[in-house]
């Protein structure tokens, strides 16, 4: 189904020493939070928790609800119910601070494509208060690391699909936030991409950052500390993917997602 | 705070002179029309084929009806004692529009200074026929103007319309009988409104669905903060194209200014606040762009048609004028015509822009308390 990533996947950076002790705080805080549009109930009640420095999965079928519940979490989107604690602040109640902690990447391409890199840039480094000493320095850092200091004064519609979301995510991290949210940020690129994206991601992760990764490659799913399956609106499964394919009795997360999405597949 | 403003102020200019097609809409179309739309609003309109009933046959009324011949705007195909004959003259077209003189007019005139006259128009071409209207009371207007002028006294006229279009208004003072003089500052302040209201409307839909505004509400950007970044670059901008059009109108069409030209610009940069902020009020409901399209055409079609630019306010319906009474285009039309035109100062409009800096700060906070960050 998808193709798998041309290496072996880039060591996590906890796996590889030990995994985050179960003690460490928590960086986002999601109680029973739930969303409604009309009748139809997009998010129900999910319960779930991700600790600081953990790279944390998100999956699901289209229309599962892995949008809804992250922009609920952001601030971008009223909870019908529930509570969430994200960067140690409540997200129904203050929802500014919780964003000046947050960085965000849409999973819609979200930068103004008829600005260059470094317009892009400048605005959102005002916005985030950065000096201009500060934003030069970080956009020298962020571009460099994406190979696009040289395509700074390009527009942005010029560039593609792959640095277009390099550069999105780089501006998400532009004011150094606690929590990432990437939402499908692969989506469309090529293998080779996809793999520097989950290089990446780790080297945020390492950093201290956490990141919570929406996507539809199970393979990609395979990096993550933790992650969830989510059906229907509902959190079906999680875990580390060790344990989510010990709980469904699968092998691989393929199979334990064709077991959740399309049971009757499965069997 | 002002520095996240001044970055969303780049970020509209850039994006504005980028786009060769939004430049051109700014800068040049305006000009353009300006330029056509005065010249049709004053050639377009034939001479008018105009019967005058002179029950008052003195030699005021005589140089009221040469005055009406010879400005170019009408046609004088009979004068009459009477009423007889008048209907027909209607039905056979042979008039588009009749004065009536009443026999007391002169006297009243010399003794008061003021004194009526009625006029009606073939109200089958409504632009046309404001058109006519308001040329018949400027020319009216002057005529006893110069005569009580001759005799050392000030003059005004009430022109009353027969039915369908039911006329009271009191003359402009317009010596040149320069048609343009009228029209052109009214065209002024409507092709700045039809631009200001036009981009800032769209302004704030258009990132809504290109998802760009979901990458500004994610940052702790306030809604002031985001709305003042919206409004700030189009006040310039339609600012500069007031100034533009000033200049064309001063220079090309030369209208008058009589009054104080900061005091214009003083007034446009307050009525501006409340178009764009009208503007971006509808920007901030709608959800796509034909939406805002939509409704803003259908304000500007009320704003400008109940604005008093094409057709005396006067002459319209008791309802169209409850709606002219919250029409912000309707009193900068009228700064306007009273600054450049009559010469008037702070004393005449002060009140007026003062209620239209009242309109201003309320439309903005209107918009900046419907603008969500998080969508409920
Ligand atoms: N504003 C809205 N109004 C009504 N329904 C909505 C709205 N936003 C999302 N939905 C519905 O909620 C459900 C979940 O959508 P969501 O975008 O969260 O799914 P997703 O898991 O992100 O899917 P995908 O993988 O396709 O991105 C879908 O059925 C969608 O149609
Ligand atoms: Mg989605």
């Amino acid at each position: 189904m998808n193709a798998p990533p041309d290496k072996a996947p880039p060591a996590s950076p906890h796996t590889a020493s030990a995994p985050l002790a179960d003690s460490a705080p928590l960086a986002i805080d999601a109680r029973g939070l739930t969303r409604r549009f009309g009748d139809f109930t997009a998010v129900n009640a999910i319960t779930f928790d991700v600790r600081q420095g953990e790279v944390f999965g998100f999956l699901g079928a289209n229309g599962a609800g892995k949008t809804t519940a992250m922009r609920m979490l952001i601030g971008l989107l009223e909870p019908t119910e529930g509570s969430a604690i994200v960067a140690g602040v409540d997200v129904v109640h203050d929802a500014d601070a919780v964003r000046r902690r947050i960085g965000y990447m849409s999973q819609r391409f979200s930068l103004y494509d008829d600005l260059t890199v470094q317009e892009n840039i400048r605005l959102f480094g005002a916005i985030y208060g950065l000096s201009d000493a500060r934003i030069a320095e970080r956009s020298e850092v962020l571009l460099a690391r994406i190979g696009l200091l040289e395509s700074r004064k390009e527009l942005v519609r010029r560039l593609p699909l792959g640095w277009r979301q390099q550069l999105a995510f780089s501006v998400a991290l532009l004011h150094e936030p606690q929590v990432l949210f990437l939402d499908e940020p692969t989506g469309g690129v090529d293998p080779i991409t996809r793999r520097v994206f989950w290089e990446l991601i780790y080297e945020t992760a390492a950093a201290g950052t956490t990141v919570l990764v929406t996507t539809h490659y199970l393979d990609e799913a395979e990096y993550c500390d933790r992650l969830t399956i989510m059906v229907d609106g509902s959190i079906a499964v999680a875990g580390s993917p060790g344990e989510v394919k010990r709980a469904l009795g699968v092998t691989t997360l393929d199979e334990a997602f064709l077991h959740l999405t399309r049971p009757a597949a499965a069997t | 705070m002002w520095r996240a403003i001044r970055a969303l102020v780049q970020k509209e200019f850039l994006q504005v002179f980028r786009d060769p097609a939004t430049a051109v809409q700014v800068f040049v179309i305006p000009v353009i029309q300006l330029l056509i739309l005065s010249n049709a609003a004053t050639f377009d309109v034939p001479r008018a084929g105009l019967l005058v009933v002179d029950e008052d046959r003195s030699t005021v009324s005589a140089q009221v009806i040469d005055r009406l011949d010879g400005s170019g705007r009408f046609r004088v195909v009979g004068v009459t004692p009477t009423e007889a004959g008048v209907e027909q003259a209607f039905l056979d077209r042979e008039a588009r529009a009749v004065l009536r003189i009443p026999h007391d007019f002169a006297r009243d005139l010399e003794r008061t200074g003021t004194a009526s006259v009625s006029f009606s128009v073939d109200a089958e071409d409504g632009a046309a026929a404001g058109i006519l209207q308001t040329a018949a009371m400027a020319i009216i207007g002057d005529a006893a103007r110069a005569v009580q002028l001759s005799r050392g006294g000030a003059a005004a006229v009430t022109v009353r319309a027969s039915p369908p279009v039911e006329v009271r208004g009191t003359l402009w003072f317009n010596p040149t009988r320069n048609y343009k003089h009228f029209m052109v500052p009214g065209l002024l302040v409507s092709l700045t409104s039809i631009i200001g209201l036009l981009i800032t409307s769209q302004s704030i839909v258009r990132e809504k669905e290109l998802g760009t505004i979901e990458q500004l509400n994610v940052t702790p950007l306030t809604r002031t903060q985001f709305l003042a970044g919206k409004l700030l670059p189009f006040w310039i901008l339609a600012m500069v194209i007031f100034s533009i059009g000033m200049t064309v109108g001063v220079f090309v069409f030369d209208i008058p200014t009589r009054g104080s030209v900061p005091l214009v610009f003083a007034s446009a940069a307050i009525y501006l606040v409340v178009v764009l902020g009208i503007g971006l009020f509808i920007s901030t409901i709608a959800r796509t762009q034909q939406q805002v399209m939509f409704v803003a055409f259908f304000l500007l079609l009320l704003f400008l048609l109940l604005s008093g630019i094409f057709t005396p306010l006067e002459s319209a319906p008791q309802w169209a004028q409850w709606i002219a009474a919250a029409n912000p285009v309707k009193y900068f039309v009228f700064i306007m015509r009273t600054v450049l035109v009559r010469g008037g100062g702070l004393a005449e409009v002060g009140s007026t822009m003062a209620g239209l800096a009242v309109a201003g700060v309320a439309v903005m906070t209107l918009a900046v308390r419907q603008y969500h960050k998080r969508s409920e």
